[in-house]
């Protein structure tokens, strides 16, 4: 099995307004394929985790290794590039750009990354779309389209660079019950179909049922 | 770093606010309007005031001064070498007031190269005559033709012709205010006594007015030829050879040489009007200190522009950040908007500022004191307009700087679990 996320003894901890340790010693392997779920209560640590494993956060202990490369001793623009190629990343509340189109949201993080061609990148964010049957939205502007639809959209986006990993942080959490199945269809089709690793912090128990395997935690730590 | 897509988000986030981006491109823009036009202006202005003089002095001027020798014989005699001279009532003697072997003194300036032209004058002191009253003046006997050509003469004669000068023989042209305090007009005739007591008739060929007042009511010109019969000398007769030379900066060390080489003294246009290259300078000064002043305030209202679109678009920073932008490309793009505002900005205000120049250059402005002048008088140096350029570059660069800086340092972690 290829090994996709690597955790090794993370520690991490709030120092204002007193030092409080919110991660103790997490470690854990993510192969490839696998569609992971991190549940628990609020304020048990899952969304911190999985922002020290996003690379945005690097004020902690312990080393994390994607694609077997520690992100220990990388400069920020390095882990900027490595989240820009590697991870996608899906938030609670769609973060799309209202200045752009769903289709320039969608192909931004792939001009970035500068590997294709802007008719290439365009031709990929198109082919996301459709996959996400969502291709007519494509010249719409970001901010004149439902909920449900800017979390598909992010979805796209997300998928832009074919990652090694998606991230994401409560999907569902703002979503309908409508619009939260059909993000629980796309994850599932994802993972079966396309093979993509996924790791999803959530407290949603049927998106947790729904993955390979689930990640408990409490407190802190990993309990399960 | 991908330059195309930085600038095409750039150019997103500022057409998203195009109201404040218009506000802070206003705001450059008449910024550099004004530098423009108060530089322009104010240029223009000293260029005339300085023309008053600067342009009709010579800048190196050979003459012979009346005054004793410094060498005196007891300083001769090796007796009394080492003694204290006390000597009283020093007086000049053997002087003479015209420049010594002219005609080939005027031929080794003319052919020297770092000199633009040389004209000889001859000033005397005269009494012009109205019936029972005589007015201390003087007449300067000139080469129009020279004196026009490095001296601007020509812009000075408000009526009549220069040419008449040459043309008429035992002709005058008087200073304006002295013309009409002897009532006289063009092709009237002037009494001129001379101080050997000789009366002249000279013929009015034209009027001169130069705009100091004072000086006109006693200037009369007339030819060399002309002068030179008045006091009865030579045709050699010069008292003082007017230079203008290629730079004006080599004035004093020119003087400097040729004082020594012709046995003259020698004057050079620094020395003789400091006063007003000092008024110059001061003037520049002030209008660059408004000028840029404007600029910087265009430049703390681009600074608050950014800093508030930096808040309102945090969300969108997060987002950049989040899907792989590094802290560089956040901050370029904030220049990058910046940096057009100056640029649009700033090009507008170039060519608004021109065209208010345009304007100022045809505001009606006559003054008694500035015959040549009709109109407000404007510089368009095209360094003013580079100044501006890169200032409005520059001051939309650091304004847009600081607010880059800080946007680069966003942590998109703070901002998308604040939600």
């Amino acid at each position: 099995m290829e090994t996709v996320l690597e955790a090794r003894h993370i520690n991490k901890y709030f120092i204002s307004p007193k030092k409080v340790k919110v991660l103790s010693d997490i470690s854990f392997i993510i192969n490839k394929g696998e569609f992971v779920t991190v549940i628990g209560k609020s304020g048990c640590g899952k969304s911190t985790l999985l922002y020290i494993l996003s690379t945005m956060d690097t004020d902690h202990e312990g080393s994390l290794l994607i694609d077997g490369e520690p992100m220990d001793e990388k400069k920020e623009r390095e882990l900027a590039h490595i989240r820009n190629e590697r991870i996608g990343f899906i938030f609670q509340f769609h973060y799309l750009l209202n200045e752009f189109t769903v289709l320039q949201n969608v192909m931004l993080p792939g001009l970035k990354l500068g590997k294709y061609s802007e008719a290439e990148v365009k031709q990929r964010a198109m082919e996301k779309l459709a996959m996400l049957g969502i291709e007519h939205l494509a010249d719409k502007r970001a901010n004149k389209i439902s909920g449900g639809e800017k979390q598909r959209v992010a979805i796209a986006r997300a998928l832009i660079n074919n990652p090694a990993i998606i991230m994401g942080d409560e999907p569902t959490g703002n979503l309908d019950k409508k619009n939260r199945q059909v993000v629980f269809d796309i994850f599932t089709k994802l993972a079966r179909d396309y093979n993509q690793t996924l790791l999803i912090v959530t407290h949603d128990e049927s998106m947790a049922e729904i993955s390979n395997r689930i990640i408990e935690m409490e407190d802190g730590k990993i309990i399960s | 770093m991908n330059y195309k897509l930085i600038l095409s988000i750039a150019r997103s986030l500022l057409l998203a606010r195009w109201k404040q981006t218009l506000i802070a491109a206003i705001g450059v823009t008449f910024s550099i309007t004004m530098f423009i036009a108060l530089l322009g202006f104010m240029s223009g202005l000293n260029g005339l005031l300085d023309g008053l003089i600067l342009n009709r002095t010579a800048h190196v001027r050979l003459f012979n001064e009346i005054k004793p020798s410094r060498l005196q014989p007891v300083m001769l005699d090796t007796a009394y070498k080492d003694n204290y001279h006390f000597i009283h009532s020093v007086k000049a003697v053997n002087s003479r007031q015209d420049i010594y072997n002219s005609a080939s003194v005027l031929e080794t300036i003319k052919n020297d190269n770092r000199v633009l032209g040389v004209t000889p004058k001859l000033l005397t002191q005269v009494f012009y005559n109205d019936g029972t009253v005589d007015i201390t003046g003087v007449v300067n006997g000139i080469d129009p033709v020279m004196e026009s050509k490095l001296f601007h003469f020509g812009d000075y004669i408000v009526s009549g012709d220069i040419n008449g000068l040459n043309k008429i023989t035992n002709s005058i042209i008087l200073g304006k205010p002295l013309a009409e305090k002897l009532m006289l007009d063009i092709g009237d005739n002037v009494q001129v006594i001379t101080i050997n007591g000789d009366r002249f008739s000279l013929k009015i060929v034209g009027f001169y007015q130069s705009g100091l007042q004072d000086y006109d009511k006693t200037q009369g010109f007339a030819s060399l030829a002309t002068t030179q019969k008045l006091l009865g000398k030579p045709n050699n007769y010069y008292t003082e050879l007017l230079v203008k030379l290629n730079d004006l900066t080599t004035a004093p060390a020119v003087a400097k040489e040729y004082a020594a080489k012709f046995s003259t003294q020698a004057e050079d246009i620094q020395t003789a009007n400091a006063q007003y290259e000092t008024g110059s300078f001061i003037r520049t000064l002030i209008s660059y200190a408004v000028g840029i002043t404007l600029l910087i305030v265009a430049g703390f209202g681009i600074y608050n522009i950014l800093n508030m679109m930096i808040y309102e678009k945090m969300d969108s920073i997060a987002i950049l950040k989040a899907t792989g932008f590094a802290g560089r490309d956040v901050k370029a793009i904030f220049l990058f908007i910046s940096l057009s505002i100056g640029f649009a900005g700033g090009l507008l205000g170039l060519l608004f500022g021109f065209g208010t120049s345009l304007i100022i250059d045809q505001v009606p402005f006559v003054t008694q004191s500035l015959p040549t002048v009709t109109t407000y008088p404007v510089d368009y140096n095209p360094v003013f307009y580079i100044i501006a350029a890169a200032f409005s570059l520059l001051t939309t660069f650091f304004a847009g700087l600081f607010p880059a800086r800080k946007a680069a340092k966003v942590d998109p972690v703070i901002i998308i679990r604040g939600k």
